[in-house]
């Protein structure tokens, strides 16, 4: 309880900056991208409560602002962990076997690509070619790359971020 | 204004600047085929279908948004023309739910149409379809996304006609879907019922939510006693499901059919839509001279209402506390009428057949069960109830003409032009004018407030007083309009608001025109003007003056606006969010 409350409170406060910030944006609807960016910036993600505030600010519909933060891969609706793994499905990873090392992620982490665990300390992407592909198959967790990685070692290593 | 000329297949054109190639296309009679494109409302070139080589450019162009210019050379039936629209057109097909003998759209679905059209007679490609959503749980409307074509009618619909804007085109790609946030039903968000977006959608991804089982059964059963009322939009648009052209007046007709089908009584809203008019008109006067809350804004929309509690709450004050016609027409059957004949008012079944899909939702609010029942058992569009028909194999074009059924069947011109955009602004004036100056309304007919402009106004002089109305109709109209009163750019009395573009005559649940008819035709201006033939030919054009309403006050409600009609024909409005609560998973 007392770790939600918490949470509440940190969101609550970069609510407020986010209000802070749409206030130079009022009713400019172009502005939806950018605004959209800053917002991120400052909460990490983008929940509905910062949408319906750049909705009302910018003057669009929610359903407009929900549609372009889904369309863009940039955007998240949900927190990012705290460890952030992602794993190269570039065409040489792939080739090696990327896909069968992403599964073992998912199932180890128990969640999708696209999707954090519930504790909050991983989050899994799929990436394009980091430029590592003599590495092949590379996943990197924060600024850590793994190369040659197999499905086995999935577990060894995610234990580096306990 | 500038010309411009060009060619299209070798023929001369002359246009005026700014014409699109389509446009151009259509004045010599040349039909480019189109499945995104919807006139005024969606233009954006989108699905590909009304390609067509302009000599001198790289690639194949989109006729509906490209514009002329001088000596262009266009040519529309070419082999790679006819094969880009093909295989555009078969990429579609190969994601499209293929039910189409059991989709509502059959034989009126611009998909089919356009298969047919270009002569598709196998489709090349096959693979994975996209995951589809079935969303039922709103009372009016459904979606279907396994049909859907991404073109995007539905979502400039409800954007920019309506001003509502809770769809749009969610995901990327492949995962791309017309949806509400979060993927949620139209039943979670500020979704106002209107059912615009079911007339914008070329095939049945949108369609109302059927009653049609409700009521097959109702008939079925003996114990029932089952009767209609008929919404004054539904005769101007019924025939044109027969085959009898557009806005045909079928009210005579409606009637004898539905008795075929078997409805005990056959009714007419256009009673209580005078009885309304008595209501409301007496309310108006009532905030006029006594300081009420102005200006008044009518409530027979329920769209209109929803919209209002969601987007506008700071003018629920100014609502009219009225009942729409329909739930006063309810209410005064399971009570007056029951009486009256002696009838226990729990085996009375009342079905409305309406132009509208918000029908559905207002029937079911919990403040329209004041007769002790719900007041409205069951709402059929337009569409549902000629799809019954057919099943039952009732021609209603060849039906002879029969009278409504007394008392509640007994109406006057004034009920029935609240099928029209400014009909019940035009009723209500009839009427005040001559309760408050005791003298007789020369000419009854206000043109000012009559036709399809978005935001019409007037000012009307009564006994020395000039009285300042105005009529709005498509809700982005609305918005406007109560922006303007809102900062005061304008003041008004009274103020009719409809939901639809065109008021019910354009309503969500009439018969769907296809975009090319869309083109050529003014639907809700034939009907429009349908509905002022309807009230010219009528022997009583006052709504004080329908014998009917006037029995119902002297033996059951005393006077309008007394303790009985509080309790049945007035009601309250709620806050609703505009967003929805809390974010889903």
């Amino acid at each position: 309880m007392k770790l939600a409350a918490k949470k509440d409170s940190e969101l609550a406060e970069k609510l407020m900056e986010v209000e802070k910030m749409l206030e130079k944006y009022k009713g400019q609807k172009g502005a939806l991208l950018q605004v959209l960016q800053e917002a991120q910036k400052i909460v990490g993600y983008l929940p509905i409560e910062v949408q319906k505030r750049v909705a009302e600010a910018l003057n669009v519909t929610l359903s407009e602002v929900y549609s372009t933060v889904t369309f863009y891969s940039f955007f998240n609706l949900k927190p990012r962990g705290k460890y952030q793994i992602r794993i190269c499905l570039g065409t040489a990873c792939y080739v090696k076997g990327a896909d069968k090392v992403l599964s073992r992620l998912e199932q180890e982490l128990g969640i999708k690509v696209g999707d954090t665990t519930d504790d909050l300390k991983f989050s899994l992407d799929a990436c394009r070619c980091v430029g590592a592909c003599g590495l092949a198959p590379v996943v990197i967790i924060n600024d850590d790359v793994y190369g040659r990685m197999t499905p086995d070692k999935v577990p060894e290593i995610l234990k580096n971020y306990e | 204004m500038e010309m411009v000329n060009l060619t299209i297949d070798g023929e001369k054109v002359q246009v005026p600047k700014g014409t699109t190639i389509l446009e151009a296309a259509r004045k010599i009679g040349k039909k480019i085929p189109t499945l995104c494109f919807l006139k005024g409302v969606n233009e954006i070139g989108a699905c590909r279908m009304c390609v067509v080589e302009v000599k001198g450019a790289r690639a194949l162009q989109a006729s509906c948004v490209y514009p002329v210019s001088e000596g262009m050379e266009v040519y529309t039936n070419t082999p790679a023309v006819r094969e880009a629209r093909k295989v555009t057109l078969e990429l579609l097909l190969s994601d499209h739910n293929l039910e189409c003998p059991t989709c509502v759209r059959n034989l009126n679905c611009e998909l089919q149409k356009l298969a047919e059209e270009l002569g598709i007679k196998s489709i090349r490609f096959t693979g994975e379809k996209h995951k589809a959503k079935y969303d039922d749980f709103s009372p009016s409307i459904v979606r279907d996304t396994s049909k859907c074509i991404l073109c995007r009618r539905c979502v400039s619909t409800c954007h920019n006609v309506q001003g509502v804007g809770v769809i749009s085109p969610n995901h990327r790609g492949f995962e791309t879907m017309v949806a509400p946030v979060y993927d949620m039903s139209l039943a979670e968000v500020a979704c106002v019922n209107c059912g615009q977006c079911i007339l914008a959608c070329p095939v049945g991804a949108l369609k109302e939510k059927e009653d049609t089982d409700k009521v097959w059964q109702a008939l079925q059963d003996p114990e029932k006693h089952v009767i209609a009322q008929i919404a004054p939009a539904v005769r101007v648009s019924l025939g044109e499901e027969f085959g009898l052209g557009r806005g045909a007046i079928v009210t005579k007709k409606i009637p004898a059919a539905l008795r075929r089908l078997g409805f005990n009584r056959v009714f007419d809203t256009d009673f209580a839509a005078d009885l309304t008019i008595m209501e409301e008109g007496h309310e108006f006067l009532e905030r006029l001279q006594h300081g009420g809350k102005l200006p008044l804004i009518t409530s027979c929309s329920p769209g209109w209402i929803k919209f209002c509690e969601h987007y506008y709450p700071e003018f629920l004050e100014n609502l009219s506390t009225c009942k729409s016609p329909q739930q006063m027409f309810g209410a005064v059957a399971k009570t007056y009428y029951a009486q009256k004949m002696g009838i226990d008012p729990s085996k009375i079944f009342v079905v409305s057949i309406m132009p509208c899909t918000a029908k559905k939702y207002e029937c079911q609010r919990p403040e329209m069960r004041s007769s002790g029942y719900q007041d409205v058992d069951a709402v059929l569009t337009t569409r549902e109830i000629s799809r019954m028909l057919k099943e039952a194999g009732i021609n209603l074009a060849a039906m002879p003409d029969e009278e409504f059924d007394e008392p509640l069947g007994i109406s006057t011109g004034a009920g029935a032009i609240f099928g029209a955009t400014g009909g019940v602004m035009e009723a209500a004036l009839r009427t005040v004018y001559e309760v408050v100056t005791g003298k007789e309304l020369e000419n009854i007919e206000f043109t000012s407030i009559r036709g399809v402009e978005g935001i019409k106004e007037a000012t009307v002089e009564i006994n020395g007083m000039n009285v300042n109305v105005a009529v709005a109709h498509g809700l982005a109209n609305a918005r406007k309009l109560l922006d303007r009163v809102k900062n005061k750019e304008a003041e008004y009395h009274f103020i009719e608001i409809m939901a639809c573009p065109g008021g019910c005559v354009g309503g969500g649940g009439q018969p769907i025109l296809s975009a090319d008819e869309r083109f050529e035709v003014d639907y809700r201006a034939v009907r429009g003007s349908a509905i002022y033939e309807v009230d010219r030919k009528m022997p009583l054009r006052k709504s004080h003056e329908n014998p009917a309403v006037k029995q119902l006050y002297e033996e059951f409600l005393g006077k309008p606006l007394g303790e009985k009609s509080h309790e049945l024909l007035h009601t309250h409005y709620t806050p609703r969010p505009r967003y929805p609560e809390a974010e889903e998973k």
